[in-house]
């Protein structure tokens, strides 16, 4: 693994979980339908795993979750918040989400400024300890391997202690430490009681983490470990 | 408050950025002194011909220069997926318009300033005398062509053809300022100087007029 090898845990950082209702969503594309009617209630404290093939639906339906995405149809609420629009979900994409031009340091200072984080600099300090990157806080992220442009990607999805986590494929590109590091922030996070909602492919340690599993095919939900299906035959579902 | 300080700290970035890489400055700067020692060479000026066409040519520099700067302003915060995650910090989105625009502005006028003494030499045009009131319309022109051009810039980098699409885009509708800056531009650097108020009157209501269109659609430029 790259840099310092992380260490602590990420979970008392957080706020109260907050859980998220998916009413009727339908997501247009032209005339693609990327989501079509998905209606899912996820619990406060929660960690979901979305499982499907390429093109279900499952990153539409997290950018969605995230705000990023305004959906076509439908509602998307968070019940346990006073107010919906002052809930803003920690996001991980495909991508970094980060500047390439920038340190991990001005990454995590700047997107700290921004959110109106309490003690900007500390707290990015804080959390490049956490991720490990401490050493390479002063190196242009450009300079990174994937495996650590992922730990900054989730360092900044962190920032503000968000009380929902969604990752869309958190694991890709982690070497096995960096991954092991990842199963264990997770599993610390959801403990804490933060809502997580992942998207993954196939089983894996992480998919050990998930409380429910839930499989999008073209759109729609067609399995969910609430309504009786096992998590094991969902997260497989693709390798069968 | 908010925005005022989200627009501080993009700014900040922007500027950390570019000083950093120093692509765009680099690249108006050489235009823009291109196309002014082209100018004068292949047209020869006697003084009334720089005055007649000099600042024109200037303009014209200008919108070409702005151009080249404004295409990679939203186009490089795809490359990470970077505008995702400015729209999932910042409270108001019209900050990160704001930050842009700016910084912007603030490349373009710097190249300007660099360029408006090699502009005087090559041109024989004394801009002295006049520069306050000089600096006064590049400041109006270069934040109309800005404002214009960030918005349009937001919008072409989510199309197909992005690279085709923002100088179609942005001709047209920088055409009325690019022509009231020359005829201002003119005028000033008249033998017998002349304020045109009613220019830089016009320059202004563009610049407000662009600016309020930003703060209140903005957010639509912005989504997927």
């Amino acid at each position: 693994m790259d840099g310092t090898a992380p260490k602590s845990s990420l979970a008392p950082l957080l706020l109260p979980a907050t859980g998220l209702r998916f009413e009727n969503i339908d997501k247009r594309y032209g005339r693609l339908f990327a989501l079509r009617g998905v209606t899912l209630e996820i619990s406060a404290g929660e960690c979901v795993a979305l499982a499907g093939r390429n093109g279900s639906g499952k990153t539409t339906l997290l950018r969605i979750a995230s705000r990023l995405v305004r959906p076509s149809a439908g509602t998307l609420s968070f019940p346990d918040a006073a107010a919906s629009s002052a809930v803003r979900p920690g996001y991980v994409g495909h991508t970094t989400m980060v500047y390439d031009e920038l340190t991990a340091e001005e990454n995590l200072a700047l997107f700290a400024h921004l959110q109106h984080v309490e003690q900007p600099a500390a707290r990015a300090e804080s959390l490049l300890r956490e991720v490990g990157l401490y050493d390479r806080r002063g190196s242009l992220v450009r300079t990174f391997s994937r495996g650590m442009r992922q730990r900054i990607a989730i360092a900044r999805a962190l920032l503000h202690r968000p009380s929902i986590l969604l990752l869309d494929e958190p694991a890709t590109g982690l070497d096995p430490l960096g991954f092991a590091w990842l199963v264990r922030s997770l599993r610390d996070l959801s403990a804490s009681g933060c809502t997580i909602v992942m998207s993954l492919h196939g089983e894996s340690e992480i998919s050990s983490i998930a409380t429910r599993a839930v499989r999008l095919d073209a759109g729609k939900v067609v399995e969910d470990s609430k309504s009786g299906a096992s998590l094991h035959s969902i997260l497989t579902f693709e390798a069968a | 408050m908010s925005l005022f300080s989200n627009t501080t700290v993009l700014l900040g970035k922007e500027l950390r950025t570019e000083f950093r890489s120093r692509e765009l400055l680099t690249t108006t700067a050489v235009f823009i002194l291109v196309v002014l020692i082209m100018f004068s060479f292949a047209i020869s000026p006697t003084a009334e011909e720089s005055r007649a066409f000099g600042p024109g040519l200037l303009w014209l520099a200008i919108l070409f220069a702005a151009s080249l700067m404004l295409q990679p302003c939203f186009l490089r915060e795809q490359t990470n997926d970077t505008l995702s995650s400015l729209r999932l910090a910042v409270s108001d989105p019209f900050a990160i318009f704001l930050a842009k625009l700016a910084a912007n502005t603030f490349f373009l006028l710097l190249t300007e300033l660099l360029m408006l003494p090699l502009f005087a030499v090559f041109y024989n045009i004394p801009v002295w005398p006049q520069l306050h009131y000089l600096l006064l319309v590049l400041f109006l022109g270069s934040l109309g062509v800005s404002t214009a051009g960030t918005a349009l810039s937001a919008i072409s980098a989510q199309a197909r053809m992005r690279e085709l699409l923002l100088p179609l885009l942005l001709l047209p509708i920088l055409t009325p300022v690019l022509v009231v800056s020359a005829i201002v531009t003119v005028k000033l650097l008249d033998r017998d100087p002349a304020i045109e108020w009613k220019g830089i009157g016009f320059l202004a209501v563009f610049d407000i007029v662009f600016l309020t269109a930003l703060w209140l659609f903005g957010e639509y430029l912005l989504e997927e």
